[in-house]
């Protein structure tokens, strides 16, 4: 018993200090951003800066209540939470505020509450419950689409309150399934498409389809003799075919116009500089600012509160999304470099971690939490740097927010919880 | 591999944001400096330029205030024109010509839209400005001479163009920069250093406070006075003597090296190169090609002394014991010399002549035989003629002075080699060359450099370099200038010359130009010139030249003077000579009717005979 609880108290404290060192240094970063010229005090909740000190010190709180919940209180009531976070996604559609275009949040009267980011760590909660459910077997395809339904509700939900951006974590979850052991041409699959959309969205349909002709032409003639092997080339020609067309056809229909400008611009479809210039300054116009902004930090940055594009608001949204482009200005190449070491490590262990774990659903939700973070990373820090197409996700830990903070916050520590509690688990 | 899937993945996301990170902040990101951030604003105060004295301490530049009315297109909106062009005096299509330049230049940053507004113009315009946007006043400081003369001494400033704004980084476009006279050669003590003012901008380009509380902004520092040799009293009575007159006088204090006058004639009015009018005066200066009053003529023209090099040549010829002071010849009116007899006239009445004799009725026949006895001292002509070279560089001549004046002309003095280029298939002794012997072969020399040679003369055998700068306030000036630079002659030499400078005046060249109660040492000389006209080369009346210093004892003044096809020396150039001489060492002139004669002297005549198209005497009386 004596031993147990000193178990139940064994947190990962690598993680904790990593968490720890990008909360605190994300709040300096939105201080920063966000007190040019209207300073008033640290602890002013009508500004930014002070309501994430506030929000902050309400994360202490919830891993204080996180901890001190039973680790098993997680694995039993994961359907709830889920449940529950359907619920208050629904209730959007009736009660939302609508804030840049997408209905995903919840007025509380002076402050906002977006469910959608609450709906991470839950719908992580609930496919590990189901994966690791002693009736699941995940390489059964019926299963597969259990479990991809139970994913896919609350990013349904999501993308019909129109933020895209949020959908695409559900997304990552491909990750935890692939690791539980779906087939691996899904994954296959997955990639030759998305490379295929993006060869036709920059060479045109035709163009692909007929290289991808003649590629599986050579292949047929040269490397295959049996003749029944030909349809099975044939089909993945005209499916091919079919998926580039579609692909063709859902940018030019089914996206929005803004999305198709920033594919565009990603992509270089435009090829005259001049109105390349153009579209980078219009289009792009955040993007544009926020790479002046971390080129113009150097090796070493211009110092804490020193940045002049921060300081002259050149970058919008600079602490919620462009987080980063502070970083890079403030702090250079080594202070970015180090935040990016920071976040490669804090996944890599949550990774190492999840593996350690005796019980499925620990190492499910665990990979989950890996999985969900990173894609938060990539794409958020890929955006601010201009490496992928503009799509607007918050920077764990970094951009302001309540909602966000709160749920990674959860995300993390539930998982610290499960950990922690790891030895007890025969 | 399910395992590591994730794992490399996020590594290699990692490595690839740091690659990216690598590349927009270290391998394609300029250098960061606070001066090309377009996040910030610098606004620059200028400090005032530094005024300039005279020696007597008499202020001669100062500064005024000028408004300019400046534009920033980007920010214009639409405005009632007709009511502004009638604010600003200009016509309409006055008005678009400007509006498109600046557009032209930067929709963005501010260009000039009109220069120069007068005092009143600037009262109702700044009453109004309000009603148009984009538009705003820019005070500058100005130029504001105290004087109208000295224009090619003090010089000028303006706006610095794209040439000197890449030479040197701190003027930007609109700066004013130095582009004559002490204005140039002074620039950096006269201007000050700006100060900058660092100013965050926001997005909407508005000011929102000083950038890091304004720890990199600086203070002007004011620029500094500079006190100049100039004597303007003198400066100006030799603008005076000089009108309807072109040359130069350059007259130098031997003592010191210190440059009491350097008229150029014809000059202007340095006031006209200040304010509205300024770039349509400066084209009418810069296109009078005749008369070129932009060129300081004192310092730039380029013409073969004449009789006053003869001094060099006998002192030369006593250094190297050629000749001494009891050498004489007997002059017939020519000096014969080489195979086939050529015959060089003179013009000093003919008979007896020594080294007196021979300087103070400047005996041609003297000097080339002085000049002769020296070349062939040596058996080798090009080793006497390197020697002799030797000798009258050490007087300043054949290179720039090393003066802190902005123009010069090195002028040319000819050696061994020289000729060797000249000659390359012939054996040229020192009858082939005899013309340098009384100054009219290669020889070419401009005014300040016969007035140091003058001034190295007067003090028996060295000089100090000839200089504008009088005082810097709050630091020394060069220690070059007061360092004395020896000649190759040895002093003992000096005497005999000098006494036939004197005779010039008692009873040679000059003996009519003596001015009571003053002992000058003078040298008369006229120089052969020559133009091309429609690619027909044509001699014109000779250059009157004259030096002098005074008093023979204890030298003040040396001086040099060219007036242009002025015929003989002591017609205009010894004339004048003596004027200032006076004028410098008594404070006023006694010879009243020399005087009135030199001022009503116009010499234009002359000037305009070879652009007349019609064949032309020279040399009249």
């Amino acid at each position: 018993m004596n031993l147990n609880r000193a178990n139940s108290f064994q947190l990962d404290w690598v993680t904790v200090i990593i968490f720890a060192a990008l909360v605190v240094f994300g709040y300096f970063n939105i201080l920063s951003a966000s007190s040019v010229g209207e300073f008033t005090s640290y602890f002013d909740i009508a500004k930014p800066y002070g309501k994430q000190l506030v929000f902050i010190v309400s994360s202490l709180i919830l891993i204080l209540l996180i901890l001190s919940v039973d680790a098993k209180f997680y694995e039993r009531f994961a359907s709830i939470i889920y449940l529950c976070s359907l619920v208050s996604l629904i209730g959007l559609f009736l009660a939302g505020k609508q804030i840049n275009g997408a209905t995903s949040w919840y007025d509380l009267g002076g402050m906002t509450l977006q469910p959608s980011e609450f709906a991470k760590f839950a719908t992580a909660l609930a496919l590990a419950k189901y994966i690791s459910d002693l009736q699941t077997n995940i390489r059964d395809q019926k299963d597969q689409i259990r479990a991809a339904i139970v994913v896919g509700l609350p990013a349904l939900l999501i993308l019909l309150q129109n933020d895209a951006g949020s959908t695409l974590v559900f997304l990552s979850l491909i990750f935890v399934f692939y690791r539980e052991g779906i087939p691996q041409y899904y994954i296959i699959f997955g990639v030759f498409v998305a490379l295929l959309g993006i060869a036709t969205l920059k060479f045109s349909a035709g163009l692909v389809c007929a290289v991808l002709a003649v590629i599986l032409l050579i292949y047929q003639l040269f490397f295959k003799r049996k003749k029944k092997k030909f349809k099975g080339i044939l089909t993945i020609l005209i499916f091919s075919i079919g998926i580039s067309c579609s692909i063709q056809w859902a940018f030019n229909n089914v996206l929005q116009n803004h999305q198709q400008d920033r594919i565009g611009l990603w992509l270089r479809l435009e090829k005259n500089p001049e109105k390349l210039q153009a579209m980078k300054r219009n289009i792009s116009y955040n993007l544009n600012e926020s790479e002046k902004a971390i080129r113009s930090g150097g090796v070493f940055g211009k110092g804490f509160m020193d940045g002049t594009r921060t300081r002259g608001k050149f970058v919008p949204e600079q602490h919620t999304d462009y987080i980063f482009s502070t970083i890079g200005e403030e702090w250079g190449f080594i202070g970015s470099s180090i935040v990016i070491v920071l976040f490669v490590l804090l996944i890599l262990r949550i990774l190492h971690l999840a593996e350690q774990q005796k019980s499925q659903f620990s190492r499910v939700y665990g990979y989950s939490v890996a999985s969900i973070l990173f894609v938060h990373f990539m794409i958020n820090i890929g955006m601010v740097m201009g490496l992928i197409p503009t799509i607007g996700i918050p920077l764990p830990f970094f951009s302001y927010g309540g909602s966000g903070l709160w749920a990674f916050t959860i995300l993390v520590f539930i998982f610290l919880k499960l950990d922690s509690n790891r030895l007890n688990e025969w | 591999m399910r395992k590591v899937l994730l794992f490399g993945l996020v590594i290699l996301t990692g490595i690839c944001f740091i690659g990216r990170l690598f590349y927009l902040q270290i391998y394609t990101a300029d250098a960061y400096s606070i001066s090309n951030d377009n996040a910030i604003r610098k606004v620059f105060h200028y400090p005032k330029r530094g005024y300039i004295y005279d020696r007597n301490d008499s202020l001669l530049v100062a500064n005024q205030p000028s408004y300019d009315v400046m534009v920033i297109p980007r920010e214009v909106e639409p405005l009632d024109t007709i009511l502004f062009c009638s604010l600003l005096k200009i016509d309409k299509a006055t008005f678009f010509k400007s509006y498109k330049r600046a557009k032209n230049y930067s929709p963005r940053l501010p260009s000039p839209f009109l220069r120069h507004l007068s005092k009143e113009d600037y009262a109702f315009l700044s009453e109004k400005l309000r009603k148009f946007k984009g538009f705003y006043i820019q005070k500058r400081s100005v130029r504001d001479y105290q004087t109208s003369i000295g224009a090619n001494v003090l010089g000028y400033i303006a706006e610095a163009n794209t040439k000197e704004i890449t030479k040197d980084s701190y003027y930007r476009l609109g700066d004013l920069i130095g582009k004559q006279g002490v204005e140039i050669s002074y620039e950096k003590t006269l201007r000050g250093v700006k100060g900058v003012k660092y100013i965050q901008k926001n997005i909407y380009n508005r000011d929102i406070g000083a950038y890091k509380d304004g720890v990199f902004d600086t203070l002007p520092v004011p620029g500094k006075d500079i006190k100049i040799t100039i004597d303007s009293e003198l400066q100006a009575y030799g603008e005076l003597l000089m009108q309807n007159k072109i040359g130069g006088i350059v007259a130098i204090e031997p003592s010191t090296g210190e440059i009491l006058s350097l008229v150029s004639a014809p000059s202007y009015n340095p006031n006209v190169l200040v304010g509205r009018q300024r770039s349509k005066n400066y084209t009418k200066l810069y296109l009078d090609t005749i008369h070129r009053p932009l060129i300081d003529k004192g310092l730039t023209r380029m013409h073969v002394p004449g009789s006053p090099f003869k001094l060099l040549v006998a002192l030369t010829a006593l250094q190297e014991q050629a000749i001494d002071t009891k050498t004489n010849i007997i002059c017939s009116g020519k000096y014969i010399y080489g195979k086939k007899r050529r015959v060089m006239q003179c013009h000093c009445g003919g008979g007896f002549r020594n080294l007196n004799s021979g300087i103070s009725y400047s005996c041609n026949s003297y000097f080339a035989m002085a000049f002769r006895t020296t070349i062939e001292n040596t058996p080798n002509a090009s080793e006497s003629m390197d020697n002799w070279s030797n000798h009258i560089k050490s007087f300043g001549l054949g290179d720039f002075l090393g003066n802190d004046l902005s123009v010069g002309k090195k002028g040319n003095i000819p050696d061994g080699n020289y000729y060797n280029k000249w000659y390359p298939d012939f054996q040229w002794g020192a009858t082939t060359i005899i013309s340098n012997a009384i100054g009219q072969g290669e020889i070419l020399v401009t005014p300040i450099q016969l007035a140091n040679m003058t001034a190295a003369i007067a003090n028996k055998g060295y000089y100090y370099t000839p200089h504008i700068i009088k005082s810097i306030e709050g630091q020394t000036i060069n220690p070059n200038f007061s360092t004395p630079k020896q000649t190759s002659i040895s002093p003992e030499h000096f005497d005999a010359v000098i006494e036939g400078m004197h005779n010039v005046y008692t009873k040679g060249t000059a003996s009519f130009l003596k001015v009571p109660g003053i002992e000058i040492c003078g040298k008369t000389g006229t120089a052969e010139n020559f133009t091309k006209i429609d690619g027909v080369r044509q001699q014109l009346t000779d250059h009157s030249i004259f030096v002098a210093f005074a008093p023979k004892d204890d030298p003040k003044i040396a001086i040099a003077i060219l007036v242009e096809n002025g015929y003989y020396g002591s017609r205009w150039a010894g004339r004048i000579a003596s004027l200032m001489i006076e004028k410098h060492l008594k404070g006023e002139v006694t010879l009243k009717r020399m005087e009135r004669l030199v001022i009503e002297k116009s010499l234009e005549d002359e000037y305009l005979k070879p652009y007349s198209g019609e064949p032309f005497e020279i040399n009249e009386q």
